[in-house]
């Protein structure tokens, strides 16, 4: 009696909607459809309530519930320690020194493994909160300069390239690479470098290109080889950071804004070539576009495509995980494909680092190009030239 | 259970979330698509200028996944803050 409704509904759709299969008719599918809505929004309700079984106590032990997200988002995030792997109890993990500063307790540094393994040990006067962050007990104000992973991995990267471009500049120096060939890294090095001042700096910012090449080359080779860091399992995740890219987006804005001229000022406040009332709505548009969306565009794409590699990568082989919590059987086979899949991805990442290390670079180019970029006259012709 | 019950149960945000990152792929597919046709085709007519064709095709490919991203983005953020 209660889902008469529901058949009744169900019967009506089946029927017209086999007449719309043989007859073609409008008419049917309309009332399929009609009929289809009805059955679906359709309630059940009852006179009177069924009374429900009472639950017996929570009688089931705690069980260990895979959360994949949340180790996911573990990876992806800054932490105090480099983690390997975890086998039962066992981590694998290097601590990182925890340096803080609190107006009532004064400096305070330490190992991170005070902590305990999941973080939840207090020490002097100090705990990990629910996002992992470093709070004072008594509720104090606490300024973190500890060496986190992506700190250390910055440093690593730094110290890299210093040691590498300057033992690469002293060859160049002593004129091996110049009066014969180029030996050692100066082979790996010279292509890449000419690359960027030849197809980068180059068609971008004409003759000046010079005094930008500095900048640019930087740029791109700290995001090159922090991305090309990042792919190593156990590194941490620093391209795929907003904090990081975001100071890089700053930084290009700040050069793409002291090498700005009155030429390009005059044309975002009065943009050329369009009737009055159009001018009157893109001037915002333009202050915007310069000072907010572009820097803005190059921070997300950069934090955007390095983080959702990452997720990738962590989703394929958390699989391998929550395949096993269901039936170990099919967590080991299913291993096989999984890391077949991460292997691949693994490729394209390889390929996703440089090409955003030099879309970064390019953008940028472009941008600094386009500040400075004068003496192109009539505005008034038909076509813009 | 009806639709409507489905309904009031149901975490919208992490719903909208995941479709908006699938409807987001496909953008990125066609997109992507078109620049590779554009890109093999002209190669296919100037086979010389392949390696000026190849740099503007993965730079503008960079673009087109850039804003596919955006999106992905904030599919991430329905499901997380939802």
């Amino acid at each position: 009696m209660n889902d008469s409704i529901f058949k009744l509904s169900f019967l009506i759709f089946a029927q017209n909607l086999g007449f719309y299969m043989a007859a073609k008719s409008i008419k049917s599918i309309l009332v399929a459809v009609f009929s289809l809505i009805i059955l679906l929004f359709s309630n059940v309700s009852n006179a009177q309530e069924i009374k429900q079984a009472d639950t017996v106590a929570q009688a089931s032990p705690k069980e260990e519930k895979l959360d994949p997200a949340s180790i996911i988002m573990d990876h992806i995030k800054d932490a105090h320690e480099f983690h390997f792997f975890t086998v039962g109890n066992f981590h694998a993990t290097i601590p990182l020194p925890v340096i803080l500063y609190s107006p009532t307790k004064g400096f305070s540094v330490f190992s991170s493994s005070h902590f305990g393994p999941e973080g939840e040990e207090e020490y002097n006067g100090y705990k990990l909160d629910k996002t992992k962050i470093i709070v004072a007990t008594d509720g104090s104000a606490v300024y973190d300069f500890s060496l986190t992973r992506n700190v250390v991995q910055m440093l690593i990267a730094l110290t890299l390239l210093v040691v590498l471009m300057t033992g690469i500049a002293k060859k160049y120096k002593n004129g091996i690479g110049v009066h014969s060939a180029p030996k050692g890294w100066q082979n790996v090095m010279e292509p890449v470098i000419t690359f960027v001042r030849d197809d980068v700096a180059k068609p971008n910012l004409g003759d000046q290109y010079n005094k930008y090449l500095p900048y640019l080359l930087t740029v791109f080779f700290f995001i090159l080889i922090n991305n090309i860091f990042g792919l190593i399992p156990g590194s941490a995740n620093v391209t795929g950071n907003t904090a990081f890219t975001m100071v890089l987006g700053v930084i290009s804005l700040i050069v793409i804004l002291f090498s700005t001229n009155g030429h390009f000022w005059a044309h975002i406040f009065w943009p050329p070539g369009v009737p009055f009332l159009v001018k009157l709505i893109l001037i915002p548009v333009e202050v915007a576009g310069v000072l907010i969306i572009k820097p803005a565009a190059l921070i997300i794409r950069l934090f955007a495509n390095m983080v959702a590699g990452h997720i990738i990568i962590l989703s394929f082989i958390s699989l391998i995980f929550i395949f096993g919590a269901m039936n170990k059987a099919a967590g080991w086979g299913f291993s096989p494909i999984s890391i077949l899949f991460t292997v691949f991805i693994y490729f394209i990442e390889i390929l996703v680092a440089f090409i955003q290390a030099f879309i970064f670079t390019n953008l940028t180019a472009v941008f600094i190009g386009q500040s400075f970029a004068g003496g192109h006259d009539v505005h008034d012709d038909a076509i813009m030239l | 259970m009806t639709l409507m019950t489905l309904l009031t149960e149901f975490g919208y945000s992490h719903m909208g979330g995941a479709i908006g990152a699938g409807l987001a792929a496909i953008g990125a597919g066609i997109g992507i698509g078109q620049i590779g046709k554009g890109a093999v085709e002209a190669i296919a007519r100037q086979p010389e200028a392949s390696n000026d064709i190849r740099a503007n095709m993965i730079l503008t490919a960079a673009f087109v996944e850039g804003v596919a991203l955006f999106a992905v983005i904030a599919g991430l953020l329905a499901v997380l803050k939802g």
